[in-house]
C-alpha cells in the first residue's frame, strides 16, 4: 500500500492505483482525453501532466503508478502551463465548428477549453482537413475533429473485440480509421460515439437533432435483450431522442449494445395509440369502454380451462403479476410466458438464473458455452467473458454452433448428446472442467426450447454438479436468458397451473376449438395461424405480430412509458422510469388489466403502483430487492433423461431485430442490411 | 592526437575486408572464451571502470545500464542493438555494421551473457540494405564458426543472434519505439515505467544498447578497462567515432579521444572549415538534436559530453555539422524542423501538432514572412513541447530552433525587417 | 491516409514459393506466438516482389499468414516510409534533402534529376523508369550529398556526377556504388589522417602531412 502525497495531502492507495485514479479519490480533477477507466492507458494526449519532486518533467499522471513516498503536485504554475500547452495543440487544428457540431455541450474538448484555453489562437498557419469515413450506418465521422485520443482503437481493440480500427500514417498525418472503407461490424459499436471525447464520432441516426441541454434525461433499463443494461433516457417533448449508457458496474458497465442504443426509433412507428375492435375482419377504433367491455364479455363468456394467457418478451413484472392474479382468480390455469416453447419452469431458481451474476463472470478462469450466441443473446454478458479474456488465464469451451465470439474458443462440436457424457464423465472434457477453480457453464435459452429441453436443462445441472461448478462459495451454473420478462415471470409463476395448458397445449387447443380465449400480453414472436378461430386479445404497444391476429386491441405502454419493474437473467429486479407518456389512449399495462378487472366485476386489490409493488413483494421476496441479485439456493431441477442427437441451433437469426420495437425501427432495420444481410447471403451462396 | 594503436576501429574505413578471417588478424574473436569466463559480475564491473557511456546519445554509463538487469530469471531475456542510425549528421554505426560487424557481434556475445541474455536481435534501419547484408554475413559465419549459437566460443553458453530491419522511421532510434518495432507495430516509444530492464521486447527484461557502446566492448575488456578509462577526461573517456560533415573541406568519420578540442577534431582530420576557421558561422556538434552553437563557443569548446553540455549543447551521437558563412542558417534549422515534422511519430500531442506548428513557421522564418512577436511565439511554441512528451523526439524538435533563436535572433529579426521592406517597394 | 487514395492493385496476392520458403525463415526468427514481429520483413519480401509497393491484397495475406487484424498491417505499411502504397518507377531515387546533404548540395542533386529526368520530387517519368523522391537523412551524411537507388547508396554527388550517374542507368548499366568523387568510403578525400599503418599496408596513401 504505497503512501504518497498530493498537493499537500498523505494518502495511502491501493498497490498499482495510478497517480490520476489517486487524484480523483481526493477529489481532485485532472483533465484527460485518452485516458478511460475502462480502456489501456497510452498516455500521448498528454493533458493529465502533473509534476513529481525529483521528476526533470511533468510526468503523465495516468500512466504513473503511485509511489511510496512520491509527491505530486497538480496546482504549479508548470502544470497550468503545460495543460494550456497541450490543449493549445490540440486546438490548432481542431475545427471551430462547435456551433454545428453534435457534441456540442457534452465535448471534453469544449469543456476542458474553458479552464485551460487561450482567449485567442496563435496558430496562423493552414489547418489540417481530414477526410472523413464511413464507419457504417451509426456512426457519423467528421475526422478533421480528431484530437488522435486513440480511444476508439482501443475499445474496439479491447472491449468489443473488433480490431477494425486503427491509426494510419505518422505524425501529423496520423489519421483515425478503418484504412479500407469498412463499417464497425460489432454489436457494440455505438459505444465508440460515447468513448470519442470529440464530435469526431457521432452517433449517426442522431445528428443534428437536439442539443443536451434541450434534453430531459431519464434513468432507466433497457429490455430488449434479458441483461438489463442501465440507460438513460433523454427526451424532449413526448420523444425519445436517444439511448445512453448509465454506469452500472454489476450489469453492463458504462456499455450498452446498438440494439440497446439505436432501437428506439421503433418506439415512433407502428404504434398501438388506441383500442382496436376486429369486425368484419377488419379493426376499427373503438374507445376504452367499448374494448374493456367486450374483453369482459368474451372472458366471461368462455369457461376458465378455454381461456388462456400468453405473457410476451418485454412484459412488466407489474402487468404479469396483474393478469396473473385477475385470470387465475377466475380459474384460468392455461398461463404462458414462454413463447420460444422452453422447457424451462419455476421449480428451482437457481436453475433458471444466471448464479454467477455478470459481474462474477470476471471471477471464473473457465467458461463453458452450450448452445448459445452470447454476443447475440446478451451482448453485454460476451463483453463481460471478453473482458474477462483479456485479463488472463481464461479458457472457453463451445459446445454448439461455432460462431465468432471475439475471444478464442476451444469447440467441443455441437452434439449435445456430449452433455450427458460429460456428465457421467465419460467424456474427457469433464477433467477439465473439474481441473478449473471457479467454472462456470452458460447454457442458451435456445437449447432449453428444443423438444427435449427439459433433459437439456436436467444435463446441464447434472454437469454442474459431477464438475464442481455448485459448490458453497461459487455457483458457477447460468442461464443466459434473452427475454425481458422471462426470470420476472418465472418468479411470479406466470406459469400453467395445475390442470393448465403449456404452450403447445394452449396452440393445439385453439385450434381444435378448446381454447376459445387467447390473452396475449405483448406476446408477438407467435405466427398467427397457430390461433385458430379463438377470440385474441391483444395487449401491447406495437402492430406486430400479435396484433396483426387480434380481436381485440388493448394498446399498452412501451419500457420507455413506463414505471414497470423487469428481472434480468442474472436475477436482479430493476426498474425502468417512465420518460414520455404512452401515445395517444395507450394506458400502463397494469393499469389496463386493474380496469379490465374493473369491467369484469373483480376488482384488482391494488390502485396505485405502490400497492402492486408491495403485492410483488409478497408473491416473491426477488422483487423487493431492488438492484440486488440474492444468492438462490441450489436444487433440482429439468426431466433426467438423454438429451437427443440434434444439434443445437442458435435462437437469434438477426441480432438487430429481435422484438416488436427493434423490428419497428428503420436504424435497426439498416444495420440489418449493413451487417447480417451480408453474412447470410455468403453463407447461403445467394450473394452476387 | 589519439594514437593509431589506440584506436578500436581499425577497419573504420573498409580498406581491409569485413569478413571473418580479417576480422580475426585485426584481433576480434581474440580470447573472447576467457573473457565471458570472468563472469557477469565482472564484466559489469569492469565496464563500469571503463567509464564507457552509451554512445548513443544519452551519454549513460554502460556498465550501470547492464547492471538494472534482473540477476535471475526464468525465461528469455534479450539484447537488442540499435543500430537503426538515422540521427542527421551522424553515420558512425554504418561504418562497424558494412567493415567491422564481427567486432559488433561478438560485443554482442560479450554484452549479452553479462546481462544474462537468451538472444540478440540486431535492428538495422532498411535504409542499410549493404550494411545488413554484411552483417548477415558475419552472423553466418559466427553461427558456423561456434562463436556464437549453441556453447558459443566453447563457453557452455547458448546464445542467438538474429538481424531486423527497419523500414524507415527514424523514431526507431527510440530505444522502446525500437522494441514495439521488433514486436511487429508502428515505432511508438512507450511510456517508463516498466523500463525495459523489467518488462522489454515481449515484455521481457531487455537492454537496448548502441553499436558504437557495444562494439568496442570486447577491445576494452581485452586490453582492460583502465586503458578506456585512461583516454579522455574524467567521466569523458575513451575514444569516440566523430562525423565531420558540413561545410569542411574533408567531410570524414574519424576515431579521436574523447575531449579533443572541436577546432583541431576538424583542422586535423576534416581538413578545416572551408575557407578558413574564421569563415565558420556556426557547429551543431552532436547530430540535429542538440542545439546549434556560434563561432565563439567552437573556437575552445572541447568534444566531449560534459564540455558540451556546459556550453548549452550536447555530445550527442558526436555527429558535427559544420556550417560556413554562406550558411543560411535560418534554412539548415528550418529543414531540421521539417525533418522533426516528418518523423514524428504521432501519439503525444504536443510532438504530433508542434512539429508541424514549428515547421510552418520556421518555414516563413526563412522567407522572413513573420512578424517580429512570431519569434517569440515560436520560442514560446517550443517550450510547449520540451518535456512534454513521452520520449525526446519533442525535446529534439525543440532545441535546433532553441538555438538557433538564442544565437542568431538578429539574422531572424533582419531577414523580417528585409521581407518587410521588399514589400514595402513593391 | 486510407486505401481509397491508393491504387486497387490487384485483387491477390501470393508469395512466389521461393519467397514462401524465405518468409518461413523469417517468421522461424521469432519466438513462438510472436510471428507478428516478420511483418516488417514480409512486407519488404512482398513489395521486392511486387514491383516496389504494396498493394492492399498483399498487405491482407501477410496479414494472414501472420494471424495479425488487418488493420494492424496497415497501420505498419503506413507508418514506415520505405513501404510504397503505390506503384513506383523501376527506379526508385531518392535523394536525401536533410540539412547536412542540404549543405553540400542536394538542392543541385534535385537539380540535376530534373534536368536529366525532367521529374521533380514525388514524380514518376513517363515510361515508369524513374520516380524521384526526397527522404529523411539517409545516415551517410560526411559523403554528402546521398541518393539511395535501388538498395545501393551514391555519395559524394553533386550535380555532374547526379547526371551521369542518371545516364549510366538510362543506359541499362549498374552505376558505381559509393563515393562518386574518388575517396575511399568515409576516409578524408585524399587520404586518411589516422590508421596510417593500417593504410599503407592495403596499398592506401594517406594524407600528406604539411
Amino acid at each position: 500500500m504505497p503512501k504518497l502525497t498530493i498537493d499537500g495531502i498523505e494518502l495511502e492507495v491501493a498497490p498499482g492505483t495510478s497517480v490520476l485514479q489517486a487524484c480523483e479519490q481526493l477529489g481532485i480533477e485532472v483533465p484527460r482525453f485518452c485516458y478511460h477507466e475502462k480502456l489501456s492507458v497510452p498516455a500521448n494526449c498528454r493533458m493529465c501532466l502533473v509534476e513529481m519532486e525529483k521528476a526533470p518533467k511533468p510526468i503523465a499522471s495516468c500512466a504513473m503508478p503511485c509511489g511510496e513516498g512520491m509527491v505530486i503536485k497538480t496546482d504549479t504554475e508548470t502544470v497550468h502551463k503545460a495543460r494550456k500547452g497541450v490543449m493549445e495543440f490540440l486546438l490548432i487544428n481542431h475545427p471551430l465548428d462547435c456551433p454545428i457540431c453534435d457534441q456540442g455541450g457534452e465535448c471534453d474538448l469544449q469543456d476542458q477549453a474553458v479552464g485551460y484555453g487561450f482567449d485567442r489562437g496563435r496558430y496562423g498557419e493552414e489547418k489540417r482537413a481530414v477526410k472523413d469515413k464511413n464507419l457504417g450506418p451509426l456512426i457519423k465521422t467528421i475526422m478533421t475533429r480528431c484530437i488522435h485520443c486513440t480511444r476508439c482503437i482501443r475499445f474496439s481493440d479491447e472491449i468489443a473485440g473488433v480490431s477494425v480500427m486503427g491509426a494510419t500514417g505518422r505524425g501529423e498525418h496520423m489519421e483515425i480509421g478503418t484504412y479500407v472503407e469498412a463499417a464497425v461490424s460489432s454489436e457494440m459499436s455505438g459505444n465508440l460515439v460515447d468513448v470519442c471525447p470529440v464530435g469526431a464520432l457521432t452517433s449517426k441516426p442522431y445528428a443534428f437533432t437536439a442539443r443536451p441541454w434541450e434534453l430531459r434525461k431519464t434513468e432507466s433499463v433497457d429490455v430488449l435483450d434479458a441483461v438489463g443494461s442501465n440507460i438513460r433516457i433523454d427526451t424532449r417533448g413526448g420523444e425519445v431522442l436517444r439511448i445512453l449508457p448509465r454506469l452500472n458496474e454489476a450489469v453492463n458497465e458504462e456499455w450498452i449494445s446498438d440494439k440497446t442504443r439505436y432501437a428506439h426509433d421503433g418506439l415512433k412507428r407502428q404504434r398501438l395509440d388506441r383500442p382496436y375492435i376486429r369486425e368484419n375482419g377488419k379493426l376499427r377504433a373503438a374507445s376504452w369502454e367499448e374494448a374493456l367491455a367486450l374483453a369482459a364479455t368474451k372472458l366471461k363468456g368462455s369457461a376458465p380451462e378455454k381461456i388462456a394467457a400468453i405473457a410476451g418478451d418485454l412484459a412488466d413484472a407489474e402487468s404479469l403479476l396483474a393478469l396473473k392474479d385477475l385470470l387465475g382468480g377466475m380459474g384460468v390455469a392455461s398461463l404462458e410466458s414462454r413463447q420460444d416453447g422452453s422447457a424451462i419452469d419455476a421449480t428451482s431458481r437457481a436453475g433458471y438464473i444466471f448464479n454467477s451474476t455478470i459481474a462474477g463472470i470476471e471471477q471464473a478462469d473457465h467458461v463453458f458455452l452450450i448452445g448459445t450466441n452470447p454476443r447475440w443473446e446478451g451482448a453485454l454478458v460476451n463483453a463481460r467473458i471478453r473482458k474477462r479474456y483479456l485479463q488472463g488465464g481464461l479458457t472457453v469451451t463451445v459446445l454448439g454452433p461455432r460462431v465468432d465470439l471475439t475471444f478464442p474458443i476451444e469447440h467441443l462440436g455441437n452434439d449435445a448428446t456430449l452433455l450427458n457424457a460429460i456428465a457421467d464423465g465419460s467424456h474427457p472434457y469433464a477433467e477439465t472442467l473439474k481441473a478449473a477453480k471457479k467454472p462456470l457453464l452458460i447454457l442458451g435459452s435456445g437449447a432449453l426450447a428444443r423438444p427435449d429441453g427439459a433433459a437439456v436443462w436436467a444435463a446441464a445441472r447434472a454437469v454442474a454438479e459431477a464438475c464442481g461448478l455448485v459448490r458453497e462459495d461459487w455457483n458457477g451454473f447460468n442461464v443466459l436468458h434473452r427475454a425481458a420478462s422471462r426470470v420476472g415471470a418465472l418468479d411470479l409463476g406466470f406459469l400453467p397451473a395445475k390442470g393448465g395448458r403449456d404452450l403447445a397445449g394452449i396452440l393445439d387447443g385453439a385450434r381444435k376449438g378448446e381454447v376459445e380465449v387467447v390473452y396475449l400480453l405483448g406476446a408477438d414472436e407467435i405466427e398467427a395461424q397457430h390461433f385458430g378461430r379463438a377470440f385474441v386479445i391483444y395487449q401491447g404497444h406495437h402492430g406486430d405480430r400479435g396484433a396483426h391476429r387480434a380481436d381485440l386491441i388493448l394498446p399498452g405502454a412501451a419500457y420507455t412509458e413506463k414505471n414497470a419493474t423487469y428481472v434480468n437473467t442474472e436475477g436482479r429486479a430493476q426498474h425502468t422510469r417512465q420518460a414520455t407518456f404512452p401515445v395517444g389512449e395507450a394506458r400502463e399495462d397494469w393499469k389496463i388489466i386493474r380496469a379490465l378487472s374493473g369491467a369484469l366485476g373483480k376488482p384488482l386489490p391494488y390502485d396505485t403502483l405502490q400497492q402492486l409493488r408491495k403485492r410483488l413483494a409478497d408473491a416473491n421476496p426477488a422483487f423487493a430487492q431492488i438492484d440486488r441479485v440474492t444468492p438462490a439456493a441450489w436444487g433440482a431441477f429439468g426431466t433426467a433423461g438423454a438429451v437427443a442427437a440434434a444439434p443445437f441451433t442458435l435462437p437469434v437469426e438477426n441480432f438487430y431485430m429481435t422484438d416488436a420495437i427493434s423490428r419497428a425501427s428503420a436504424t435497426m432495420a439498416e444495420c440489418t442490411e449493413a451487417f447480417v444481410s451480408p453474412a447470410v447471403a455468403e453463407r447461403t451462396g445467394t450473394h452476387g | 592526437m589519439l594514437r593509431d594503436e589506440d584506436r578500436i576501429y581499425t577497419n573504420l574505413y573498409g580498406f581491409e575486408d569485413f569478413r571473418l578471417d580479417a576480422a580475426r588478424k585485426r584481433g576480434d574473436w581474440d580470447g573472447t572464451k576467457d573473457i565471458l569466463a570472468r563472469g557477469r559480475d565482472t564484466i559489469i564491473e569492469q565496464m563500469k571502470e571503463s567509464g564507457m557511456r552509451g554512445r548513443g546519445g544519452a551519454g549513460f554509463s554502460t556498465g550501470l545500464k547492464w547492471s538494472f538487469m534482473p540477476k535471475k530469471v526464468d525465461g528469455p531475456v534479450y539484447l537488442v542493438i540499435n543500430a537503426d542510425e538515422g540521427e542527421p549528421g551522424t553515420c558512425k554505426d554504418r561504418e562497424i555494421l558494412r567493415h567491422d560487424p564481427h567486432k559488433l557481434i561478438e560485443g554482442c556475445l560479450i554484452a549479452g551473457f553479462a546481462i544474462g541474455a537468451t538472444a540478440c536481435y540486431i535492428y538495422i534501419r532498411g535504409e542499410f540494405y549493404h550494411e545488413a547484408s554484411n552483417v548477415q554475413v558475419a552472423i553466418d559465419e559466427a553461427y558456423a564458426s561456434g562463436l556464437i549459437g549453441k556453447n558459443a566460443c566453447g563457453s557452455g553458453y547458448d546464445y542467438d543472434v538474429y538481424l531486423h530491419k527497419g523500414a524507415g522511421a527514424y523514431i526507431c532510434g527510440e530505444e522502446t519505439a525500437l522494441i514495439e518495432s521488433i514486436e511487429g507495430k508502428k515505432g511508438q516509444p512507450r511510456n517508463k515505467p516498466p523500463f525495459p530492464a523489467n518488462a522489454g521486447l515481449y515484455s521481457r527484461p531487455t537492454t537496448v544498447n548502441n553499436v558504437e557502446s557495444i562494439a568496442g566492448v570486447p577491445t576494452i575488456l581485452r586490453r582492460g578497462p583502465a586503458w578506456f578509462a585512461g583516454l579522455g577526461r574524467p567521466k569523458n573517456a575513451g575514444t569516440k567515432l566523430f562525423c565531420i560533415s558540413g561545410h569542411v573541406n574533408k567531410p570524414c568519420n574519424v576515431e579521436e579521444e574523447m575531449g579533443i578540442p572541436l577546432k583541431e577534431l576538424i583542422e586535423r582530420h576534416a581538413g578545416g572549415v572551408r575557407g578558413g576557421w574564421d569563415n565558420l558561422l556556426a557547429i551543431i556538434p552532436g547530430g540535429s538534436s542538440v542545439p546549434v552553437m556560434p563561432k565563439s563557443v567552437c573556437d575552445t569548446v572541447l568534444m566531449d559530453f560534459d564540455s558540451l553540455r556546459e556550453v548549452g549543447s550536447g555530445l550527442g551521437t558526436a555527429a558535427v555539422i559544420v556550417m560556413d558563412k554562406s550558411t543560411d542558417i535560418v534554412k539548415a534549422i528550418a529543414r531540421l524542423s521539417k525533418f522533426y515534422m516528418h518523423e514524428s511519430c504521432g501519439q503525444c500531442t504536443p510532438c504530433r501538432e508542434g512539429t508541424g506548428w514549428l515547421a510552418r513557421v520556421m518555414d516563413r522564418m526563412v522567407r522572413g514572412q513573420a512578424r517580429l512577436d512570431e519569434i517569440d511565439m515560436l520560442y514560446d511554441v517550443t517550450k510547449q513541447i520540451e518535456g512534454r512528451t513521452i520520449c525526446a523526439l519533442g525535446d529534439a524538435a525543440a532545441w535546433p530552433v532553441q538555438g538557433l533563436i538564442r544565437h542568431f535572433r538578429p539574422e531572424m529579426e533582419a531577414r523580417i525587417a528585409a521581407y518587410r521592406q521588399s514589400i514595402a517597394a513593391e | 491516409m486510407s486505401a481509397s487514395e491508393t491504387p486497387a492493385g490487384p485483387a491477390t496476392f501470393e508469395f512466389t514459393a521461393d519467397n514462401l520458403a524465405l518468409a518461413q525463415r523469417i517468421i522461424a526468427k521469432y519466438p513462438e506466438g510472436r510471428q507478428a514481429s516478420a511483418v516488417m520483413p514480409l512486407l519488404d519480401l512482398a513489395q521486392r516482389q511486387h514491383d516496389n509497393w504494396l498493394p492492399r491484397a498483399a498487405m491482407d495475406y501477410v496479414a494472414g499468414m501472420l494471424g495479425m487484424a488487418p488493420i494492424r498491417v496497415y497501420e505498419v505499411a503506413s507508418f514506415y516510409t520505405m513501404y510504397n502504397l503505390k506503384p513506383v518507377g523501376k527506379h526508385f531515387v531518392q535523394v536525401c534533402t536533410t540539412t547536412p546533404c542540404w549543405l553540400r548540395g542536394s538542392d543541385e542533386v534535385l537539380a540535376a534529376c530534373k534536368r536529366k529526368l525532367g521529374i521533380g520530387p514525388g514524380e514518376t517519368t513517363a515510361d515508369g523508369q524513374f520516380t524521384v523522391v526526397e527522404v529523411e537523412c539517409a545516415g551517410a551524411c560526411v559523403n554528402a550529398p546521398v541518393i539511395s537507388l535501388d538498395d545501393v547508396y551514391y555519395e559524394d554527388l553533386d550535380g555532374p556526377s547526379t547526371e551521369a550517374l542518371l545516364d549510366t542507368l538510362i543506359r541499362g548499366e549498374k552505376p558505381k556504388p559509393g563515393p562518386q568523387n574518388g575517396r575511399i568510403n568515409s576516409a578524408p578525400i585524399g587520404g586518411p589522417t589516422t590508421l596510417i599503418e593500417m593504410a599503407q599496408r592495403n596499398g592506401v596513401k594517406p594524407a600528406s602531412q604539411e
